[in-house]
């Protein structure tokens, strides 16, 4: 939905954090959440753009959206179970 | 889900060495921020990443093992290069560097995971390390068949 991805329920810092601890930190901080709430995060290890997809697609959780900026990489996952 | 039938991944550490014990780390965090239900199974050298780091041993030859093999995340060196620990020092500044998650952060964040450190009853035996002398969130010690029950249910398993 338009509505969850414009206001995510938290936004995680990832910028610094190398494999494997931006996955761990999305795993941990999705436990937090409602089913249907996201999350945005911001990164700057490449891993990211393999990991998560790989990490949504395992756990059953939906990749909003990732995109490669400038300066950093930008992700939205919603807990959906 | 249809995943749920392999959700579960071994990893057998028998390596002591720091790179190799980081390894396992990492991918241990990783199966469990994937969902998965992980066992680490440590055995022989494996066993100083659980080890508190005090001396260990009783018999003659056990307290010289235990001197000459120190235990814990701080005294293990990197399979190469250690340099009678002067690799040590510069692999961890040298990670440091980079912001790469420290050896003893990785293994709280596993167990913060649910991930599960199982250390091998005979090797403890052998080297005559006691339960005391490993840290606190290390499950009782286990046999191989133990292990095997959680590996043959085990879509991965790995062995470093």
């Amino acid at each position: 939905m338009t509505t969850t991805e414009l206001v995510p329920t938290l936004t995680l810092d990832l910028k610094g954090l190398l494999c494997p601890m931006p996955v761990v930190r999305i795993a941990q901080a999705v436990k937090k959440l409602q089913i249907g709430e996201t999350i945005e995060a911001l990164a700057t290890d490449p891993g990211v753009l393999a990991d998560i997809p790989a990490w949504a697609r395992t756990t059953g959780n939906e990749l909003v959206s990732l995109e490669k900026r400038s300066s950093d990489i930008r992700f939205v996952v919603k807990r959906t179970k | 889900m249809e995943t749920n039938h392999n959700n579960k991944v071994t990893l057998v550490v028998l390596s002591g060495d720091m790179d190799k014990v980081m390894a396992a780390f990492i991918i241990a965090n990783g199966a469990a921020a994937l969902g998965k239900d992980v066992v680490m199974f440590f055995t022989f050298w494996g066993l100083k990443a659980l080890e508190k780091g005090n001396l260990t041993g009783r018999s003659l030859f056990g307290r010289m093992l235990g001197v000459m093999n120190r235990g814990g995340l701080d005294a293990i060196g990197p399979s190469r290069l250690n340099m009678g620990g002067m690799g040590r020092w510069m692999f961890k500044l040298m990670m440091k560097q980079h912001h790469v998650t420290p050896l003893e952060e990785l293994r709280q964040s596993a167990i913060d995971l649910g991930v599960r450190l199982q250390p091998c009853q005979m090797s403890m035996d052998v080297m005559e390390i006691r339960p005391q002398d490993l840290i606190p969130e290390a499950e009782a010690p286990v046999g191989v068949a133990a292990m095997l029950e959680h590996a043959s249910a085990s879509a991965p398993s790995f062995f470093i």
